[in-house]
């Protein structure tokens, strides 16, 4: 498994155990009124879990699986790669906190860092999206 | 395909169908109004489909533990991903039930089932992420170099 891989799996690991506990919390709250705050995390929780968690996952394994080139680099221009797991992060820490703190402008910022990094990441794979053996 | 992972492929497959029985009954005027059919259609989908299929195939593909001799620990702890398995569906369903029971006539059981279910499929995402972030890792020759580095 490539290095790159293992940074975009465990950060979707880190993100799943965060966004599966708003999510407890939440659910929990339908039952015990008392816990009714864990409800201003619900934004928190969707960016986690589908962008932070499914999204991420999911890249972090294409980034493994796509076909290689047969002459190296093997899996080509990584860096487009790299910055895209920097920008997803920052994304989604942005979208899923900082609203909680009070900071509005983050939407925006953490929606253009997303945009950013998937942009990016396809153009890293798109050329990797072909036959074996090409 | 090992047996722990067909169950959690087949039971991915049976929650989808499912949350899309529940979304078909949901574009109806009178299905549209039952109690909680949006959360908790969303929510097998996501979770009881999605997630979980992640969670078996994660299981099955991810690199096995670097030195591990018995064929039921290289995937890690085999037990502790059955364990995940039961909890994770059994979270599920007691949503499934409890979720609309709430909303419709509140009671301390269906606050229980709530409470029961929330926490069992938390503790599942956690079990996972703890048996696969050891796998989670480059190759073993690489591995053994970093550490021989390090040393």
């Amino acid at each position: 498994m490539p290095r790159l891989t293992v940074w975009y799996l465990r950060a979707a690991f880190v993100h799943l155990a965060l966004g599966a506990t708003f999510g407890a919390l939440m659910l929990s709250a339908k039952a015990a009124p008392s816990l009714a705050w864990a409800w201003a995390w619900f934004p928190s929780h969707i960016e986690l879990m589908a962008y932070g968690w499914m999204m991420q996952f999911a890249l972090g394994v294409a980034f493994w699986a796509l076909p290689r080139y047969l002459k190296p680099p093997k899996r080509g221009d990584v860096r487009p790669a790299w910055v895209a797991w920097g920008l997803i992060n920052g994304g989604v820490l942005l979208l899923a906190y900082g609203p909680m703190l009070g900071m509005e402008w983050t939407r925006t910022a953490g929606a253009v860092a997303e945009s950013l990094a998937v942009l990016l990441f396809a153009l890293h794979a798109w050329p990797r999206v072909k036959p074996l053996g090409v | 395909m090992p047996r722990l992972i067909r169950w959690y492929v087949k039971m991915a497959f049976v929650w989808l169908v499912l949350a899309l029985f529940l979304k078909a009954i949901s574009l109806f005027p009178d299905g549209a109004s039952l109690p909680a059919i949006t959360p908790v259609s969303w929510h097998l989908l996501f979770v009881g489909w999605l997630t979980q299929l992640i969670f078996g195939i994660a299981h099955w593909m991810l690199p096995t533990k670097p030195g591990a001799t018995r064929k039921d620990k290289l995937r890690g702890n085999e037990r502790l991903m059955w364990g995940i398995f039961l909890i994770l569906n059994v979270g599920l369903a007691l949503r499934v039930v409890a979720e609309p029971m709430q909303i419709v006539q509140p009671n301390p059981v269906g606050a229980r089932w709530l409470i029961a279910s929330a926490w069992l499929q938390w503790l599942a995402a956690v079990g996972f992420v703890a048996n696969s972030w050891g796998r989670v890792r480059p190759p073993v020759r690489r591995y053994k170099r970093q550490v021989a580095d390090v040393r």
